[in-house]
């Protein structure tokens, strides 16, 4: 008899589960637009030149051993990644009320600040507390909270699949009727999974009655860089919000604009109000980390520290995420370009209006379907494709797809 | 302005990584660092292995790419793992009946292991401690949601194993609970069961159908021979019991800020582990959704070449003979100092650390007046002693405890 005779078959993770169908499929022209890895125009992995430079510059420094980090992490990772976030000129930073925590990916700096919350926000141990993410978010946004003990997770209204926008009015709207303190998890930039962000204008409104209504901010920044190329452009939200005076937290990823995915590389930033808040959330964070991974992976925090604290690399690896964001911009005009000459019903600015990675078509489920059996070209159910899976080699197929999925299937 | 933050109180320092850091503060050029468990040559540096170093420039050579890996781990690591803990031998590898997860280093593992259990196991979600255990078990265990209760283990009378306070126990833990057990070396008392007392702890925890799990931290870093150290494990697993296994490379492999580790549930079948890994999957998402490659890529290239696998278990080897050589060298020590106690336990107990029975006074004075820096509860990191400073070691501890 097993005590583990019960536990039930779980359903696969959809996105893994997209990637395995894309591997087992035998079609010459099949091409996979569904998880968010970056791809050359060979359709290849990326690995950035300047990480290529620093790990031969690791490898070759015998100073270096694998010891273990402080649980916090590597402190010139930790200070360099929030300057990254906030801007090396950042008042908060010079009030010393900035600190940080080296975390396993956006994911694990999203879990730490999401067990800190639950156990220290809104009067201690309150697993009441809302938390809100956007409708539609990320897949994994709500198991983070969830499996962090929160009990009551929902969506704000963010995407309007009419009129393939923000939904301004619904968004502002639940943030004037949520309980006060509720936890709102807001997309720095680069929206997964609509590429759909809020102009400079909309973020103040926003930021105004977050301020007003007392919500906590926490920030997922996964794709600093990548959206429009710049760094302190696809920043400016979060800046903003420091300005204005918010205790918050930055969850940081470097997959994507690092190209470093599996190496683990994310940073929990967090403004508190003065020095001796941050002393005392820092200390109970420590906590938090022994108990869950003790202390973060070495490797890829050594390669961003290094190259984020040399001038040249740094200057090199801003290049590096010029290209990539490039890249995608590219593939986002030709796709347009391509459906428009083709004249495929419907209208297609969204493609060149949204940023990032992604893209949401707008593709309905029963199109989608199509798309990946008739066509092979593989998408999430939603309708949301990976810009970076599109090649200047396979973009006619896959305007072609398109317009032949549109056309036929409605 | 109120803050949210202005009920958060300052978090107790963490009592290991405490003594490092008032180690650090000391300006005696003599002082010794016997707290934290990490391995240190005879000069007191950290310890790369060769083995790792020519894994690293094989792996650097093959210009491999960044992506995500699955959400279990690298598949060659997660294999080789399970082989260097079961035997490659095993009926259970070769039936398919162990789903086997990179972790993030034993923590990792564990913490994996405590929400599994929190979540699907059916008996009452106590896991009962060996008394004293590793200090990070309680927390771990304790924020998956699960229950702390302990068994006897350590006797403090003889520095040894209090066999007959563990087995009586033992007998008495009710039914399905799930009893934690460090596989060799056990951390902090150095103090290990011998072959035939796991035998009766083996029967008497069938006898209660205690889910087991096994915590093996130090394999080959015990003995020097990771087939020895591995013998509870696969003895256990041989007589029936269906585990679940937490493994660290930290030490064995000196990777420790790699985050190198794995966790095992042992099933009845393949079609039971398959569920298994798929709820394993939907626990780690959450939490850091895949785990780190440098770290599992070195480990599976030692494992995996030849070569580099006969390297590693010659360095393992020379680390756990250092250990040892450095205990029979402080027993050595404190005969010559005149000491008059005995102090045989050093040389019985086995692995990274030595419960020398100091008490919290006898601790104090010996850092205070000699600048050795261990933790109040008597344990020292014998891997922070060395052939230039075990006299001094033998001196202090003579001199506290005359």
């Amino acid at each position: 008899m097993s005590v583990f005779s019960e536990v039930p078959q779980a359903a696969p993770v959809a996105v893994f589960k997209l990637s395995q169908d894309f591997s087992n499929d035998q079609f010459p022209q099949k091409v996979n637009l569904g998880v968010g890895a970056y791809r050359t125009d060979e359709g290849q992995p990326w690995v950035l030149p300047v990480v290529k430079k620093v790990e031969k510059i690791i490898v070759h420094d015998d100073r270096l051993n694998h010891e273990y980090l402080p649980i916090l992490g590597l402190p010139e990772f930790r200070s360099s990644a929030s300057k990254i976030a906030l801007g090396d000129d950042s008042p908060a930073i010079q009030e010393d009320r900035v600190g940080a925590v080296q975390c396993l990916g956006g994911t694990g700096a999203l879990k730490m600040g999401a067990e800190f919350l639950r156990r220290f926000y809104n009067g201690n141990n309150n697993t009441k507390t809302p938390v809100y993410v956007s409708a539609p978010t990320w897949e994994n946004h709500n198991a983070v909270f969830a499996n962090a003990g929160f009990d009551d997770v929902r969506p704000y209204k963010y995407w309007d699949a009419e009129n393939r926008g923000l939904d301004l009015a619904g968004f502002l709207g639940d943030l004037e009727s949520c309980p006060e303190h509720s936890i709102f998890v807001l997309h720095a930039c680069a929206h997964n999974p609509t590429g759909t962000d809020p102009t400079q204008e909309q973020w103040m409104q926003i930021a105004d009655i977050m301020m007003r209504r007392k919500l906590f901010v926490f920030f997922d920044s996964a794709y600093q860089g990548f959206a429009s190329g710049s760094l302190e452009k696809d920043a400016w939200a979060v800046r903003y919000f420091v300005s204005m005076g918010f205790e918050m937290f930055c969850a940081q990823s470097f997959s994507k604009n690092f190209g470093l995915y599996n190496e683990r590389v994310g940073n929990l930033t967090i403004v508190a109000q003065d020095a001796d808040n941050l002393k005392r959330i820092l200390s109970q964070m420590e906590k938090i980390v022994r108990t869950t991974w003790s202390n973060p992976p070495s490797q890829g925090a050594r390669i961003v520290a290094i190259t984020l604290n040399s001038p040249e690399l740094f200057s090199e690896w801003k290049d590096n995420v010029k290209t990539m964001a490039d890249r995608v911009l590219l593939m986002r005009a030709q796709l347009k370009a391509k459906l428009q000459a083709l004249g495929t019903p419907g209208t297609w600015d969204h493609i060149t209006e949204q940023i990032g990675m992604f893209s949401f078509t707008g593709l309905n489920s029963k199109q989608v379907e199509y798309m990946v059996k008739e066509k092979h070209i593989y998408l999430m159910a939603s309708g949301r494709i990976n810009m970076c899976g599109l090649t200047t080699k396979n973009i006619d197929y896959v305007a072609e797809s398109i317009h032949e999925t549109v056309t036929m299937v409605q | 302005m109120s803050s949210w933050w202005g009920g958060v109180q300052m978090g107790p320092p963490d009592p290991i990584l405490g003594v490092t850091e008032a180690f650090k503060r000391d300006t005696n050029p003599k002082k010794m660092n016997l707290g934290v468990g990490a391995y240190r040559d005879d000069q007191g540096k950290p310890f790369v292995l060769s083995c790792v170093r020519k894994a690293e420039a094989i792996i650097t050579s093959k210009q491999l790419d960044k992506e995500y890996l699955p959400i279990g781990g690298l598949g060659e690591f997660s294999k080789a793992c399970a082989e260097l803990a079961l035997g490659a031998d095993s009926e259970v590898l070769k039936s398919g009946r162990n789903i086997t997860v990179q972790t993030i280093s034993g923590t990792g593992s564990l913490r994996i292991g405590a929400n599994f259990l929190s979540r699907f196991h059916g008996g009452p979600l106590d896991v009962y401690l060996p008394k004293p255990s590793w200090g990070n078990h309680t927390p771990i265990f304790r924020d998956a949601g699960m229950q702390l209760k302990a068994y006897r283990y350590y006797d403090p009378s003889t520095c040894g194993f209090d066999f007959k306070g563990a087995l009586d126990d033992i007998s008495k833990i009710p039914e399905q609970s799930v009893i934690m057990l460090h596989a060799c070396a056990h951390n902090p008392t150095g103090v290990d069961p011998r072959p035939e007392q796991w035998k009766e702890i083996s029967d008497i925890v069938k006898k209660r159908n205690l889910l087991v799990f096994f915590d093996m931290a130090y394999q080959g870093f015990a003995s020097g021979d990771i087939d020895r150290d591995a013998w509870a494990v696969r003895y256990f697993i041989e007589q029936g019991h269906n585990i679940v296994l937490s493994q660290s490379f930290a030490k064995n492999m000196g990777l420790y800020g790699e985050r190198v580790g794995g966790f095992t549930v042992v099933c009845n079948d393949a079609e039971e582990a398959k569920r298994v890994e798929s709820q394993l999957k939907i626990l780690i998402r959450p939490i850091y959704s895949n785990p780190p490659m440098n770290g599992a890529r070195i480990a599976a290239t030692i494992l995996n070449t030849p070569d580099l696998r006969s390297i590693w278990l010659g360095e393992v080897h020379g680390m756990a003979n250092r250990i040892i050589k450095m205990r029979e060298q402080l027993v050595a020590g404190l005969k010559k100092e005149g000491s008059s106690h005995n102090w045989q336990h050093v040389i019985d107990q086995i692995g990274m650390f030595c419960f020398t029975g100091l008490k919290p006074e006898q601790v104090e004075r010996l850092t205070k007046e000699f600048s050795v820096y261990m933790t109040k509860d008597g344990r020292i990191s014998m891997a922070g002693v060395t052939s230039g400073n075990v006299g001094y070691l033998a001196q202090g501890i003579h001199a506290v405890t005359k």
